[in-house]
């Protein structure tokens, strides 16, 4: 036992605090561990020959001579597959809906171009490559609708002959008397709406190791994966296997946005074939078969019109929306999860009385569409926010103000949204206000009509749009999904040698939550944050668990820990108690000292657990306890987020090109953990919006190919594309929240596309033109500014 | 296939003799023949710049080399610029100003920078964003990147 030195420093608190990230000094040394950095001995490299037909029945394929290659060890094609793996499902208990099984190789039919035919397995990986080339397929085309609208009419080719249709998901939201508002509105706008097919691009590419521990007959996967819990689960399933000989680790994950949120044909297969051949298996997707065969996002149509009194208060909204899913749905989120939750999220942050959304999700010929980063709210933000805007010029009101009459004001939350969503308390009328204060919006008004009257196209967008965060058990993530995305669980332990291990169920890939969530506990336990060891992304660590997606993990895992670091707290004040002869409650811990308030005897982490774990009978058997917990936290309706987002751009007259010249975000993310790191998650987001806005979009040609597979194709934004961001973190009421965090990983994606709508929109509004469609490319700004003038051929058109 | 080749080449200071598949590329054999995986492969098509290295002091992407071609030459990568415990004064400056998320397109950048602070004067946010329009973030959003190298600019005017 020491002493207590005299003058106790009283620690600040870590959770707030600028703290620089735990995660860096490995990933700036290189020392990082991505998963095609580890290469065991022996190890095959498996190549994939791709499906070039967007739908066809395999008649035959010949792999002779690529057998022959020196170097290539063996070649599978489904039938080979045949009673090693078992088919995923993607089940919901959604109506109507047909689950389209995955298996690791296409059987019989190949339903788009990218989709997995055969596999090369090879001592090196350009062995594996080559090999591909002398892999012969014979396929015989099969009719097919690439576009989503012809692939849902009647008597369309059917892409999975079992379910019958194309069209596996159908829901529809109604609330109120919509139709009969519509009869009597002063005021109607409506559109239709296209958010064009985008995919994640993490700069890191998606890459498996499988290997097979012959002694044990256990398998363990390294996956670049967002979700290792939830590949173990269904892996487990899929190969007979009990959890307990079934690891998926996801090791460093460079990025995932959503695109390493699903379970993919590749990990079943590594996984078949390590168990198979007793060998190491790897697979690393080069950028051609990210950019065509990873989960691809968005993709609808939405024909919607919003009605509005004389006063700018909106009365009704009704909209038809139509997703194209792609040609599988996805595990474990299915199809359903980014249309839906477009025709949910509709009616946005607004007071609205009658709605009435319908969504359709439709197969087609195209990679399956998954999670990214916003799922839904990006598309439905971006339509919900144009027909604001719409209907703001047409009743010559501000856009500010018809947003201020309209956002849900604090004494009305609760709010339930006329599709269901119930919005807690949250800063919706305060963020409006913050973002139009920050960048002086009358300011920049006058500077707009300027600028204007000088004939430049120049131009401001608002959007504001909430979110839920956090969600517990009580919603599900993608609707009627049978897994649980509503729990957490921190198992947190003090060690033998007094250092803490707090190991989660989460899967960092960015995020910072090592460092996070060891402010958390540092700050519960009364420790030093480098005495936090936080674990992660690993399904041995814990029972059961899921991973990061949803912007659930600051909420939920940090909820958990809180819990946990509590109980451990307590069972170590009460052994500190014992060993000290003092009451428990006459003690307190920080920096990682024990201290008796009135006393001036101290023990250190380290010589409480010495004397519980080594020092035989210095605390009494009965009383003896192990510092660990394993607590599980539910914050079960989870939270809103909310924000608003200011832009002002230029469009280049000759080059039609767009600049963002000012940006601002103003959001409400509860109580922060680390400003720099939340910061980071606003300023990427935003530039991920950016690139749907202005750049990205995945094309597929008639014929069903990819045409954006490089990324001189598919654009993302780069340094000199992207505006300095003003953020306001706007203080309003902490949610209920354990801790009073919300997510806010998604935010920037969700209010960026929507906001350069509108000023793309009002920059060409002299033209009367309405954006209607993302990206806005110049090919596209000039497409409409030629109609535009040929329209009104007499009027003045810019500079 | 033709024949293999016997390469000899300075590595972050260190000599290394290898004999090489003549198709084999710069990344690939910095990654998997030394073992130096701080090099990273984002697109394989010299779009991303996250496999930059220094060869004879300019930046070059390592995947768009191959590996004979690097024979005789000195080059530097990631795992030259510091250590975990010991990080260098670029390594210092992101993590300072978090200029990293995931990490994977970091190196690329911290060599790239390496490069332009050398040659570079990099007098304003312009030219900085003009610097690093090479390099693929999608993560950051490069403003805190942008932040770095500034800060980098300003203690590089300081006397030493
Ligand atoms: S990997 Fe070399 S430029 Fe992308
Ligand atoms: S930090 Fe993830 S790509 Fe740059």
């Amino acid at each position: 036992m020491t002493g207590a030195p005299d003058a106790v420093e009283l620690r600040p608190k870590l959770v707030g605090q600028r703290v620089r990230r735990t995660e860096d000094p490995r990933l700036l040394a290189g020392a990082g561990r991505y998963v095609d950095d580890l290469t065991p001995p022996g190890a095959l490299h498996v190549a994939i020959r791709r499906s070039d037909q967007p739908h066809a029945r395999i008649r035959g394929i010949g792999a002779t001579e690529a057998l022959a290659l020196p170097g290539v060890v063996a070649v599978f094609d489904a039938r080979d597959l045949e009673g090693m793996i078992r088919p995923a499902i993607p089940a919901s208990r959604m109506a109507g809906y047909h689950a389209t099984p995955i298996w690791p190789l296409a059987r019989g039919t190949v339903r788009y171009v990218g989709e997995p035919v055969v596999a090369v397995l090879a001592e090196s990986r350009y062995v594996a490559e080559d090999a591909l080339e002398l892999v012969a397929i014979d396929y015989e085309p099969l009719p097919f609708a690439i576009r989503a609208a012809d692939a849902a009419a009647d008597g369309a080719p059917l892409l999975h002959e079992d379910a019958g249709t194309n069209v596996i998901i159908a829901r529809e939201f109604a609330r109120g008397d919509v139709d009969a508002v519509f009869r009597d509105a002063p005021v109607i706008v409506g559109g239709r709406f296209r958010m064009t097919r985008k995919t994640a691009v993490a700069m890191e590419n998606r890459s498996y190791l499988a290997a097979w521990d012959r002694g044990r007959a256990a398998l363990t996967l390294h996956s670049s994966t967002n979700i290792p819990g939830i590949i173990r689960d269904v892996l487990a399933g899929c190969l007979e296997l009990p959890g307990n000989r079934l690891r998926v680790v996801a090791p460093d994950v460079g990025g995932s946005f959503g695109g390493k949120g699903s379970l993919y044909q590749e990990e079943m297969l590594v996984a078949a074939l390590a168990r198979r051949l007793e060998r190491p298996v790897k697979f690393t997707s080069d950028r051609l078969e990210d950019l065509s065969a990873t989960s691809q996002a968005f993709d609808e149509v939405i024909e919607a019109e919003l009605a509005l009194d004389a006063e700018g208060m909106l009365l009704g909204l009704r909209a038809e929306v139509t997703g194209d899913i792609g040609a599988y749905s996805i595990y474990p989120w299915t199809g359903a999860l980014e249309p839906v939750q477009v025709a949910s999220f509709l009616p946005g942050p607004y007071r609205l009385a009658h709605y009435r959304g319908r969504v359709r999700g439709v197969l087609t010929p195209k990679p399956p569409t998954g999670p990214y980063r916003g799922v839904g709210r990006p598309s439905s933000t971006f339509a919900m926010e144009r027909l604001i805007d719409m209907a703001a010029r047409k009743l010559g009101m501000d856009p500010m103000e018809i947003r201020r009459r309209n956002l849900v004001t604090a004494p009305e939350f609760p709010y339930r949204t006329a599709s269901g969503i119930v919005w807690d308390r949250s800063a919706f009328q305060e963020c409006l206000a913050a973002a139009c204060d920050h960048a002086d919006y009358p300011a920049l008004l006058r500077a707009r009509d300027a600028a204007r009257a000088a004939g430049r196209w120049v131009g401001i967008g608002l959007a504001s749009y909430a979110e839920l965060t956090g969600i517990g058990s009580r919603i599900s993530v993608a609707p009627g999904m049978p897994i649980n995305t509503g729990t957490e669980t921190a198992a947190i332990r003090i060690d033998a040698t007094g250092a803490v291990t707090a190991a989660f169920g989460i899967a960092s890939h960015g995020q910072g939550l090592e460092t996070t969530l060891a402010q958390v506990i540092a700050d519960e336990l009364g420790c030093r944050m480098e005495d936090v060891e936080v674990q992660h992304g690993d399904s041995a660590l814990l029972p059961a668990s899921s991973g990061t997606y949803a912007s659930r993990s600051a909420v939920l895992a940090g909820g958990a820990a809180t819990l946990s670091a509590r109980v451990v707290k307590a069972k170590l004040l009460r052994a500190a108690a014992h060993l000290m002869d003092v009451p428990a409650e006459a003690l307190e811990a920080s920096g990682g000292i024990i201290r008796a308030r009135s006393s001036n005897t101290s023990m250190s982490f380290q010589e409480v657990a010495q004397a519980v774990y080594a020092g035989m009978g210095r605390i009494p058997r009965e009383q003896r306890e192990e510092l660990t917990a394993s607590e599980t936290y539910d914050p079960y309706l989870g939270t809103a987020g909310s924000a608003t987002h200011l832009a002002m751009v230029e469009i280049d007259p000759g080059t039609y090109g767009v600049t963002v010249t000012r940006y601002v975000v103003a959001e409400d993310c509860g109580r922060i953990i680390n400003p720099l790191i939340v910061d980071g998650q606003v300023q990427g987001g935003v530039a991920q919006g950016i690139g749907a806005a202005l750049l990205e979009e995945v094309v597929h040609d008639d014929d069903g190919q990819c045409v954006t597979a490089s990324l001189a194709d598919y654009l993302v934004p780069i340094a000199t594309g992207m505006p300095e961001i003003g953020i306001v973190h706007v203080e309003a009421v902490l949610p209920a929240t354990l801790g009073g965090f919300r997510g806010m990983g998604e935010g920037g994606t969700i209010g960026a596309p929507a906001a350069i709508a509108n000023a793309v929109a009002d920059a060409l509004s002299p033209l009367g033109i309405e954006v209607d469609t993302l990206p806005v490319t110049p090919d596209r700004i000039f497409r409409m500014v030629e109609a535009a003038r040929l329209r009104n051929p007499g009027q003045r058109t810019g500079a | 296939m033709t024949g293999r080749a016997d390469i000899t080449l300075s590595v972050n200071g260190q000599s290394y003799t290898r004999r090489v598949d003549p198709r084999l590329l710069l990344s690939d054999f910095l990654r998997h023949e030394l073992g130096l995986t701080g090099t990273h492969v984002g697109c394989e098509h010299g779009v991303c710049g996250a496999c930059t290295i220094l060869l004879d002091g300019r930046s070059a992407r390592s995947c768009l080399m191959l590996a004979v071609q690097a024979h005789g030459a000195e080059v530097e990568t990631i795992e030259g610029q510091g250590t975990v415990a010991a990080l260098g004064p670029i390594q210092q400056a992101f993590r300072e100003h978090h200029a990293l998320q995931c990490g994977f397109c970091t190196p690329g950048f911290v060599m790239t920078i390496l490069d332009m602070l050398r040659h570079h004067d990099l007098g304003d946010d312009a030219a900085i964003r003009e610097a690093l329009s090479g390099n693929i973030c999608r993560c950051t959003g490069y403003e805190h990147i942008v932040n770095a190298v500034r800060a980098l600019v300003r203690e590089r005017g300081k006397p030493a």
